[in-house]
């Protein structure tokens, strides 16, 4: 008996526990609460899952996701499926499901099986994060602003300063010389000053001389004014969107030739259609503030709202609406002011130096990734483009079309490497014809 | 005192002659005519197209033509389009070292700066958190293909635009080759061998060239021209 009594509380334990294994393990199962959720944890899912496609408070090529358990009536088991595979979810003929297929211009969501419940609890709790309230940036904006007005009106005090001391002595003199005027007393200085100049004008030597001196200054500067004409050098211009090649190939490392891919194959470098813009602006639709740190690229001259402003219109041009996340087809061409322009009777090709030579863009083009505002670096002129072809030795690696004559060259010369310049890179024909 | 009044005049000519030079003007140019192209320049800006693009000498090709270097891409951009083209479509390049070392270079300049140098989605516009939710190639829910890949980088998909306009068919499918070996690599699958194809034809174009040499052609190197024209 008492045996018997013990195997029945064993099995009843066993069952007991089997039972309550059971029902944990189906709560665990089925269970997508967003109120469990870990929205740290969910924001990273999201940020490596969704956001290719979905923001939190925009709508992009999926709808925004903000309040998205809310708008479903936590339904979990429908979201469940439908972020799982949603795919499958239209197949069986779900409304709700197709509806929204309908409404995304029947963009297919990719499946994500991988995903755990608790994975997908976590990324609900993130989508019901409410919107950062944007703190006033007045201060900050002040704090900015104000050295640049202070050193402007310290220099105009300053200047104002100097003015009224000009004009004090000025007043003085004269108060002095009608003093002296009036008290009959002769100014003896003007006649030692004339000495002088007669002296001057009676040496014939000195005057030779420097008339010399003076003819030879004024040739210097006459030919220095006049080998700067047609050289624009340190041009400028204001574009029609500021683009600035400081947070582009700058902070964000963007390849020249990404933009320029013409440089690569073509004559003239290119200047980028709108499209190859919209491949990054598509989701990057403002610049990131004072906020994300590091990562933010705007300084004390050039604030946020101007670039937003910038990428605004960018939209414009291109005819891209944010809201509907479409292009309309309303474009309108963009008048980019040209920089680099070689006169009409030189001729120059970019892939022949850029694809073949392999030269850096930044050896004629300067600095770029740090221009805020794009200017042209190198004068352009001849002698400019005669000094580098002295210098630089022809690029042969993987280049079988140089082999042989490089070989035959470098024999006549001597040399182990030859320099642009023996390769023909003098001739005038190369550049003039 | 006069002399004094003259002087200053003239340096203050000077200084306002100086500081005028303005950056955001071009410099005046001597003899105008020899600098600017009787031909339309790329990117001038004449009256003659007023009435078609207003002004600018950059315009849309005519339509229905065919861009160098291209052949007409016949699979839709829709979802039918995409999985025809991922089951479908197979890379006509043989899978060459050149081919591949090609296909890096472009990759690093057009698909690293998002995709990353790995192609884990860990490029420097995703690290920086300028564009986020950048997929591995390896990624399971999307498997791609040599035909998705190529579909892809024609059209573009969601946020991702299209690379048509950057790279010639050649070039894409060259990508697609390193696109394809990088997969591999985050599977953590053995690097694909190169085809041996094209290291015949190699072969044979050496050979050729030698014929060319005991022939005594020209300097210049037209052999290396034929290999051009080879690929």
């Amino acid at each position: 008996m008492i045996q018997v009594n013990r195997r029945n509380s064993f099995s009843r334990i066993i069952t007991l526990c089997a039972a309550f294994l059971l029902t944990l393990s189906t709560s665990l199962f089925s269970q997508i609460d967003a109120s469990t959720g870990d929205a740290e944890a969910g924001k990273s899912l999201f940020n490596t899952n969704c956001a290719a496609c979905h923001k939190l408070y925009k709508n992009m090529t999926g709808p925004s996701l903000f309040g998205v358990v809310q708008k479903y009536e936590e339904d979990y088991e429908w979201l469940g499926k439908w972020i799982r595979n949603s795919t499958a979810l239209i197949a069986t003929g779900d409304a709700r499901a197709n509806a929204i297929f309908e409404e995304y211009n029947q963009t297919a969501m990719n499946t994500f099986e991988g995903l755990s419940d608790a994975d997908i609890s976590n990324i609900l709790a993130y989508t019901n994060e409410e919107p950062p309230v944007i703190i006033d940036e007045g201060p900050g904006d002040d704090s900015t602003v104000e050295p640049g007005v202070s050193n402007n009106i310290i220099l105009a005090i300053l200047g104002l300063v100097l003015l009224l001391l000009v004009a004090v002595l000025f007043l003085v003199n004269n108060t002095l010389k009608k003093f002296a005027q009036a008290q009959g007393i002769e100014i003896a200085e003007e006649e030692t000053g004339k000495s002088i100049w007669k002296a001057f004008v009676e040496n014939q030597f000195l005057v030779l001389v420097s008339v010399i001196f003076l003819l030879l200054g004024s040739a210097y500067f006459a030919y220095g004014w006049m080998s700067q004409v047609g050289v624009d050098q340190g041009y400028a211009p204001v574009q029609p969107i500021h683009y600035s090649h400081r947070i582009h190939a700058g902070d964000n490392q963007i390849e020249c030739k990404y933009c320029h891919s013409s440089a690569r194959v073509s004559k003239t470098s290119g200047i980028p259609s709108l499209n190859i813009c919209m491949n990054c602006h598509k989701s990057i639709s403002e610049v990131a503030g004072r906020e994300a740190g590091d990562n933010s690229s705007v300084n004390e001259d050039y604030s946020k709202e101007f670039y937003d402003k910038e990428i605004q219109k960018l939209y414009k041009a291109v005819g891209w609406d944010e809201a509907t996340q479409s292009y309309t087809g309303e474009t309108q061409a963009v008048e980019w002011v040209r920089i680099h322009n070689l006169p009409d009777f030189a001729y120059f090709n970019h892939s022949q130096h850029v694809s073949v030579a392999g030269i850096e863009c930044q050896k004629c083009h300067g600095p770029v990734e740090e221009m805020e505002i794009m200017e042209q670096f190198a004068p352009l002129t001849m002698g400019w483009c005669i000094n580098c072809h002295r210098e630089t030795n022809v690029n042969l690696e993987g280049n079988e079309y140089y082999e042989k004559i490089h070989e035959q060259l470098s024999k006549k010369y001597g040399v182990e490497k030859l320099t642009a310049a023996q390769m023909g890179g003098l001739e005038c024909g190369k550049c003039h014809y | 005192m006069k002399n004094i009044f003259k002087i200053a005049i003239v340096s203050i000519a000077i200084v306002s002659l100086i500081s005028c030079q303005e950056d955001t003007k071009p410099n005046y140019q001597y003899m105008p005519n020899m600098y600017e192209s009787v031909g339309y320049e790329t990117y001038g800006q004449y009256e003659i197209f007023d009435n078609v693009t207003g002004g600018s000498e950059a315009m849309l090709p005519a339509e229905g033509s065919v861009a160098r270097g291209w052949m007409p891409y016949e699979i839709e951009n829709n979802n039918d389009g995409y999985a025809f083209a991922k089951a479908n479509l197979v890379n006509p390049l043989p899978y060459s070292e050149e081919s591949v070392a090609e296909g890096k270079e472009l990759y690093e300049i057009y698909c690293g700066i998002c995709h990353g140098t790995k192609g884990d989605g860990q490029g420097t516009l995703a690290k920086r958190e300028k564009i986020l939710g950048i997929p591995a190639y390896n990624d399971a829910g999307r498997a791609i293909t040599e035909g998705s890949i190529y579909h892809v980088m024609y059209y573009g998909i969601n946020s991702m635009g299209s690379y048509a306009s950057q790279m010639t068919e050649d070039e894409l499918w060259m990508v697609d080759h390193y696109v394809m070996s990088l997969k591999d690599k985050l599977d953590g699958k053995e690097a694909r061998a190169f085809d041996v194809v094209e290291a015949v034809v190699e072969a044979e174009l050496h050979t050729e060239e030698e014929h060319h040499d005991a022939g005594g052609h020209g300097v210049e190197g037209d052999a290396g021209e034929n290999h051009g024209a080879e690929h």
